[in-house]
């Protein structure tokens, strides 16, 4: 059976592939854990998605059976992941880890220090 | 300590839930034909209820789904034994199941087991137990 759903198939499995793939440089390449959660939580989203995407269109079409499991895995993805890099690296400014040095602005450290002063004057 | 704002942790754990718990129920009845069961099921409703727990604390926790995680266990163990006992009434053996096909409205014609009843128990106990593990370690100070 080589239809169109095949090569439908093939690409959304190997772009999933390699999305993974430059999920897993960016983590070894990146400098600081604000750039690898960015690398992590986005790419790597995509990248399963789109496997998971090749894996429905392959059970639809060979099989004949549309699995809502796989659906609900997507949107499951689809909300958590980003979250969870959120998450990551909220928790990684809170307990004061260093951006990398050659990053030039941090506006939150600016509006924390706004909000001390404005503290302290009103005392 | 400052307070800290968990609007986005708190917004997605409303939203998925109430995806983990469906998905927990669907695993419960799926497990007769396919992968799943009374286990698998209960694991993910505690693990939907400590996603409430991380996102909120135990005070809203217990203020929202009011469960006594302990008589919960005792529940589901009272079930599974009397699913089990109930065998005895028709003078087969301890644990004897039985099933048949009943015509339900809305459903069709459904095949009824009665080791649903003992998976019920099942899933009872496991929510039961894991909850009551995590909440008195998280009350501990």
């Amino acid at each position: 059976m080589t239809d169109i759903s095949d090569i439908l198939i093939i690409l959304f499995i190997l772009i999933g592939a390699f999305f993974s793939v430059v999920t897993a440089i960016g983590l070894i390449r990146l400098p600081d854990i604000y750039s690898r959660t960015h690398a992590a939580s986005k790419s790597a989203t995509l990248g399963v998605m789109c496997i998971l995407i090749g894996t429905l269109i392959f059970f639809l079409t060979e099989e004949g059976f549309f699995n809502s499991r796989i659906v609900l895995g997507i949107f499951f993805v689809l909300i958590t992941a980003p979250v969870g890099g959120h998450l990551i690296s909220r928790a990684a400014y809170n307990a004061g880890v260093k951006l990398w040095d050659k990053s030039i602005q941090d506006d939150l450290a600016k509006k924390e220090q706004f909000e001390k002063e404005k503290e302290g004057s009103r005392y | 300590m400052k307070k800290t704002n968990d609007v986005i942790l708190q917004t997605v754990t409303k939203i998925i839930s109430f995806i983990i718990i469906l998905f927990s129920i669907h695993l419960f009845f799926a497990g007769h034909y396919t992968p799943g069961g009374g286990f698998i099921g209960g694991l993910m409703t505690a693990a939907a209820l400590v996603l409430l727990l991380l996102s909120y604390d135990i005070k809203t926790m217990n203020k929202i789904l009011p469960f006594d995680y302990k008589r919960m266990t005792a529940i589901g163990l009272l079930i599974a034994v009397l699913t089990a006992a109930g065998a005895l009434l028709f003078n087969v053996p301890f644990f004897t199941h039985a099933y048949d096909y009943f015509d339900i409205p809305l459903l069709g014609e459904t095949s009824l087991h009665t080791a649903v009843l003992f998976d019920i128990g099942v899933y009872l106990v496991v929510i039961g137990i894991t909850m009551t593990i995590i909440q008195t370690i998280g009350e501990s100070e």
